[in-house]
């Protein structure tokens, strides 16, 4: 354990459980980050800036603004409105926000969700209820991104600019989100019972 | 004022929930996470457990009552409950909440008269309150006696 002082990143969490947002705060808390809570992903792209077609009163907020900076995303899958998977995919698709590393937590272990939140460019999934262990695993991907950043700055002396290359799409046969993503509509159909299956 | 002996109660207390299985491993790391930057973290959790855990039954209570057929209606409630108890370790709320959602799989449904089906939920659910009402019960004592027994200066946590 480093005794050092180290610049406190900050960590967007997204949990509509108000027991699970307590959780996921004192985990992060405790692990020494800087946290933020909200309870929808709607709530998570106002805080990034991002702005939300299908929101009724969209704000028009400059995609590039972003008042407070996000060194991680961590958000559970499961929510009414827009999923985790939907919350994901948006910070992926924003030039400015792509870099963020998101990670998905879930009650359940249903492999074809974990593959398909990977493939969208999570950096980590969760099973709940997450551990301290768990949060441990995140600076390497804080600190990936952050030195990512650097190394850009340094070399191209960035400005943010609206054509993003597409560097989510890197495998050419991503499946796009069809069932798994909706949680609340049929339910009965998704259990993964028994033995693992790949779907 | 004999604190060491409601120490020992609820220690006892304590070790009689996990023994009986009525809490399981994660509660012992809600019991890691609570330190001087946050002397009652257990206590809050657990508080906020049996409000939000309230509220949950409370919509299924009504969904039951109306004979509501929308079984994913009630599997969306019964997963939040779930997913709660596990957050906190109620093992047998949780397996409480399990079986419920059994009740309503497809392949139970699937040739069976829903409001059979509706029976079996509510028995089910019967039992998940009553898990529910034990699990404050005892919670509510454990969380007595440690106020009682006074602020102890370290986390002072019995074997495992």
């Amino acid at each position: 354990m480093t005794v050092e002082t180290q610049p406190q990143f900050h960590v967007l969490a997204v949990d509509d459980s108000v027991l699970d947002r307590k959780l996921i705060e004192r985990l992060l808390k405790t692990s020494s980050y800087q946290v933020t809570t909200v309870d929808s992903g709607t709530k998570a792209l106002e805080f990034l800036g991002i702005q939300d077609e299908n929101s009724e009163n969209a704000a028009s907020v400059s995609p590039h603004h972003q008042e407070v900076e996000v060194n991680l995303i961590i958000t559970d899958y499961c929510m009414p409105g827009i999923t985790g998977y939907d919350l994901l995919k948006k910070v992926k698709e924003s030039s400015s926000l792509r870099d963020i590393p998101v990670v998905i937590m879930s009650s359940e272990n249903i492999p074809s969700r974990i593959s398909r939140c990977m493939e969208e460019g999570a950096d980590e999934f969760f099973l709940k209820p997450v551990q301290l262990s768990d949060v441990s695993r995140l600076k390497p991907h804080i600190l990936k991104k952050s030195v990512k950043c650097q190394d850009e700055n340094q070399n191209q002396n960035k400005s943010v600019t609206t054509i993003s290359s597409p560097t989510n799409n890197v495998s050419g046969n991503k499946r796009k989100a069809t069932d798994d993503g909706i949680c609340s509509e049929r339910i009965r159909t998704r259990y993964s019972a028994g033995p693992v299956t790949i779907v | 004022m004999d604190y060491v002996h409601l120490r020992r109660q609820a220690a006892s207390l304590r070790k009689g929930l996990f023994d009986q299985g009525y809490l399981d491993e994660q509660f012992y790391q809600l019991e890691d996470l609570q330190d001087d930057a946050s002397p009652n973290f257990v206590e809050e959790v657990v508080t906020l457990f049996f409000r939000d855990s309230t509220r949950l039954m409370a919509n299924i209570d009504q969904a039951l009552d109306k004979c509501v057929k929308d079984f994913n209606k009630l599997d969306v409630y019964m997963q939040q409950l779930k997913g709660s108890c596990t957050s906190i370790g109620a093992s047998r709320m949780k397996t409480e909440c399990t079986a419920f959602r059994e009740c309503c799989r497809d392949e139970n449904i699937e040739g069976s008269h829903s409001l059979s089906i509706l029976n079996l939920c509510m028995r089910s659910f019967q039992k998940i309150k009553r898990e529910h009402s034990v699990l404050r019960q005892k919670l509510e004592s454990y969380f007595q006696l440690l106020r009682q027994a006074g602020p102890v200066e370290c986390a002072t946590r019995p074997n495992k």
